[in-house]
């Protein structure tokens, strides 16, 4: 998430609380921050820096991971990234998360920017009550959101049915809404569009209402006012919801798992495959690595697009 | 500002589209009839079978369970967190507690299952609290995080200025201004805990069963409306919460 | 020795100064203030007599004690802060008692003392308020009790008047000048407000860069500035920049002839002795210069001619800019009650203006 708040340097308020904080009892400091600094390492940074080993390691006889040490010496090999790097379809694979991941935040954005900017326009003391309504669905179990769409998409629903009337007597075959990845992707948009909406929302609230008068009374009509005016001002809400949607949206298993045929396995999938049922363990942790590379380098992309400079 | 008529209708669509498969969900929990298509009738029978379930309940008293503990001790740990990022503007605490919110759950699920596996603990509701409470810290930090920063710096000072300890400070009157930051915080991470499905796949083990995990497998193996009737009981448990936290805290679900 | 000292103190933020090598003497029972244009280093200096910030060299030694190892709950000092910061989770009885609490005396005590305090700010009917359904000034005397409810040696006060409207101001700057005498407290007062702090004050140290660039009385300060921005900042001011062209010895100091660009020779005196091609400018307020169609020159005057360029009706005063004949504008204010005044000028009457040589105050540099 862009952080915007940064340490004040010179004399203002904020930088004197902090210099004065910072000066005393360093041992206080440590009492706070210490626990959660710990918890955090314990159980995040040892398990990730676990995950980097593993990926080193040969798979045990049984699966799972063969021992570190045998023999007395460190038991390491890159076998694990040569077959990543070997066989196509995984590299396939991965393209095809990205692909899948960047038509859901496409989709998202198509959808949440109506939204936002309806809530973002309305009255002051409905914008909460509007916003916690674009909110609450996220909330509620991420399952019962997927098996929403089973039931929807299913062969017999309401909607396959009257699509089916349709297409029958035109001489089609009966197309199978569930099962497919056209349901894949609308499971991912529908599970990740708040996510878009909400940074969307936080940026156009701020738009002064002022600079679309004055575009206005320039002779720019509404479409003009809205692609020239709002749209570039709302970029940085774009990238910021675009790295909330795309990052969790390639790591995605059980939408694929429930909603999704054959044909529409994906990453996520694939590492929970590896992990549970072939328990090859320095693979999947491979995938792992590979998965969290490719999250950080777009992090890391969307934070410097969307880094605060002049705009000319 | 006129505002436009397409714009009325897509923010509406938009609506829809969220909450219609919802209202699917709940309505076809009370259908008489085995499959989800068409209406048939009115029945309780699915709500019936949900509480004669003996694998429900115990799945969902073990939510209960992890998600209570989780949600205490994530807030706590949170709240240390969400004051050391904001007072002490450290470097490291703020990617530790940001970093699990920010990148795939099935990344925090694969790497916690081979810790706990190296180090031959028993998978079960233990390294399920474990690991929901590494990703809830991260929520309460923010929530607290923001308040801290919108409450008036000068109050803590003239605290310390009237002779109060840090320690007093904090207690006496920075806590009670943050304490429905706090709350909210927690009844978010409790929200957390009792939905997360991804991270509870990988550490809970064979044995173990959460009210999520249950609904999957009730999808995959045999899909009745006795799923959509534990939905209906967990949306409407998700709503109270998250109601209730809006109305202590209500910049910090936008924060999130 | 004074009762606050405040030796040598410095503090910086990289490479910036905030307070530049500052040393105060702060007597007992004195009303004390520090003033400049913000950005000067005064709050900083405040902060640091608090607690809430360290110097970077020097110290501050109260009573004889150096502070610097007290953190802010330990020095026998109260700060009443701009924005009032009152427990907002508190009642005004609440937030008067917290001090007392913390020096844990006991709550028969507290009561007591909690409604003497409210009492002598006349807010005695409060005590079971919240802060926010005080009015601002409310507000004020609440935080002004409780700073004052353990009787500190110094009470700090970071521009307290600041949020407040002109005329509650008024009110409440009397107040504070007889709270002061009543409880003979030492008040170190923070404003950049010069009106109030000549009004309120028995010295004040002015401040502009970090340092201290004058301290004295208030008369002295108004009326013998000793630098440029002194005289600038406080009120208004003329200066005419020049060179000193010859000296004569007066009492202690000595009566100067400078050549003003666009005026012509005028004369002022100084303290101390200056040397013939010193450059410097001659103070001289503008309620010290009269003006009139045609001007009497008396012995001991400077006197130029010119007219009216423009003019500002404030009501009980007007300001006129006068262009002397050389160019140079020349400021002068008059009452507009004044006896004997029959007409008010118009811009383009031609006029002279007139002030003694002793009105004008030469400052070198």
């Amino acid at each position: 998430m862009p952080d915007t708040s940064s340490p004040a340097e010179a004399p203002g308020r904020g930088g004197r609380a902090a210099s004065w904080q910072t000066r005393s009892s360093g041992a206080g400091r440590w009492l706070v921050s210490g626990p959660p600094l710990a918890y955090l390492l314990v159980f995040f940074a040892i398990p990730a820096l676990i995950m980097v080993a593993a990926s080193f390691t040969p798979p045990g006889e049984f699966g799972g991971l063969a021992p570190l040490f045998e023999d007395g010496k460190a038991n390491l090999t890159l076998e694990a990234y040569e077959r990543f790097a070997e066989d196509p379809i995984y590299l396939e694979l991965f393209v095809k998360s990205v692909l899948y991941a960047a038509i859901t935040t496409l989709c998202c954005l198509l959808l949440a920017y109506p939204l936002a900017l309806l809530v973002a326009r309305s009255a002051r003391k409905y914008r909460d009550l509007l916003m916690l309504l674009v909110i609450l669905p996220f909330w509620s179990n991420f399952l019962i959101r997927v098996y929403a769409w089973m039931i929807i998409l299913g062969p017999q629903s309401a909607v396959s049915r009257a699509l089916n009337a349709v297409v029958e007597p035109l001489g089609f075959e009966p197309v199978s809404l569930l099962f497919s990845s056209f349901a894949v992707l609308v499971g991912l948009v529908y599970v990740h569009l708040p996510f878009m909406v909400l940074p969307l929302y936080a940026n156009l609230e701020k738009h002064d209402p002022a600079l679309l008068d004055a575009a206005q009374d320039l002779g720019a009509n509404a479409w003009q006012r809205f692609w020239r005016v709002t749209f570039p001002l709302s970029l940085p809400g774009v990238w910021a919801g675009a790295a909330l949607v795309f990052i969790p949206a390639l790591g995605i298993f059980a939408i694929p798992d429930i909603l999704g045929g054959t044909e529409s396995t994906l990453i996520g999938n694939v590492i929970k495959q590896q992990f549970l049922e072939t328990r090859d363990w320095p693979f999947g942790s491979v995938l792992s690595i590979m998965l969290t590379a490719v999250a950080l380098a777009l992090a890391g992309l969307a934070a410097w697009v969307s880094r605060p400079r002049r705009t000319t | 500002m006129k505002r436009s008529w397409t714009l009325y209708a897509a923010a509406i669509a938009g609506y829809l589209f969220l909450y219609v498969p919802l209202v699917i969900v709940v309505v076809y929990s009370f259908n008489d009839s085995r499959l989800n298509a068409e209406w048939v009738g009115f029945t309780l029978d699915w709500y019936r079978k949900l509480f004669a379930n003996d694998e429900m309940i115990q799945a969902a008293l073990n939510s209960l369970l992890i998600a209570t503990v989780a949600s205490l001790v994530s807030t706590v740990l949170g709240t240390m967190a969400g004051f050391a990022m904001h007072r002490h503007r450290s470097r490291l605490l703020p990617v530790l507690v940001l970093m699990p919110i920010a990148i795939p759950e099935i990344l925090m699920g694969v790497s916690l299952l081979l810790f706990f596996v190296l180090l031959n603990f028993t998978l079960g509701i233990v390294s399920v609290m474990l690991a929901h409470i590494a990703f809830c810290i991260g929520f309460v930090a923010i929530v607290v995080r923001s308040r801290l920063a919108g409450m008036d710096e000068s109050l803590t000072e003239a605290a310390r200025d009237c002779g109060a300890t840090p320690a007093q400070a904090f207690r006496l009157v920075t806590l009670p201004l943050i304490m429905p930051a706090v709350i909210a915080g927690a009844l978010m991470a409790f929200t957390l805990s009792i939905d997360d499905f991804v991270i509870t796949f990988f550490t809970a083990g064979a044995g173990t069963q959460t009210l999520p995990l249950q609904i999957y497998s009730m999808i995959k193996i045999s899909v009745t409306p006795e799923v959509n009737a534990v939905s209906t009981l967990l949306m409407l448990l998700t709503l109270l919460l998250i109601v209730l936290a809006s109305k202590l805290a209500p910049g910090a679900l936008r924060s999130s | 020795m004074a009762l606050l000292e405040i030796r040598n103190v410095t503090r910086r933020f990289g490479d910036f100064a905030a307070v530049d090598d500052v040393s105060i003497g702060i007597e007992a029972g004195e009303f004390f203030t520090l003033l400049g244009p913000s950005g000067c280093g005064k709050t900083t200096l405040l902060r640091m007599i608090a607690g809430f910030d360290l110097p970077d060299g020097g110290s501050i030694v109260l009573d004889g004690k150096d502070l610097a190892g007290d953190p802010p709950e330990r020095r026998p000092v109260r700060t009443v802060f701009q924005s009032y910061a009152l427990f907002p989770h508190m009642t005004v009885a609440g937030n008067v008692a917290f001090p007392l609490r913390m020096a844990k005396v006991d709550r028969a005590e507290v009561e007591r003392q909690v409604k003497l305090a409210l009492e002598g700010v006349q807010l005695g009917g409060k005590a079971d308020r919240y802060p926010h359904e005080l009015s601002g000034g409310q507000k004020q005397r609440v935080a002004i009790a409780r700073a004052l409810v353990t009787k500190p040696r110094v009470l700090l006060l970071d521009e307290p008047l600041a949020a407040l409207d002109a005329k509650l101001r008024g009110e409440l700057q009397l107040e504070l000048i007889n709270l002061q005498k009543d409880i003979g407290i030492t008040f170190v007062y923070v404003t950049h407000d010069q009106t109030e702090a000549l009004a309120l004050s028995h010295r004040i140290a002015v401040m502009n860069h970090g340092r201290v660039e004058q301290l004295d009385e208030p008369s002295r300060i108004y009326g013998l500035p000793r630098t440029r921005f002194v005289a600038d900042f406080i009120g208004h001011c003329n200066l005419f920049d020049g060179a000193v062209v010859a000296t004569t010895p007066h009492e202690s100091g000595a009566l100067v002839d400078l050549d003003v660009a666009d005026l012509g020779r005028i004369r002022a005196f100084t303290k101390g002795q200056v040397t013939p091609g010193t450059t410097g400018s001659v103070a001289v307020r503008p309620e010290k210069i009269r003006i009139s169609a045609s001007v009497t020159q008396g012995e001991d005057e400077n006197h130029c001619a010119g007219h009216i360029r423009d003019f500002l009706y404030m009501g009980d005063v007007t300001v006129y800019i006068v262009e002397a004949r050389g160019g140079q504008r020349v400021e002068a204010l008059l009452a507009n009650s004044e006896a004997g005044r029959t007409k008010f000028f118009e811009a383009g009457d031609a006029v002279e203006a007139a002030w003694r040589f002793d009105a004008g105050h030469f400052i070198p540099g």
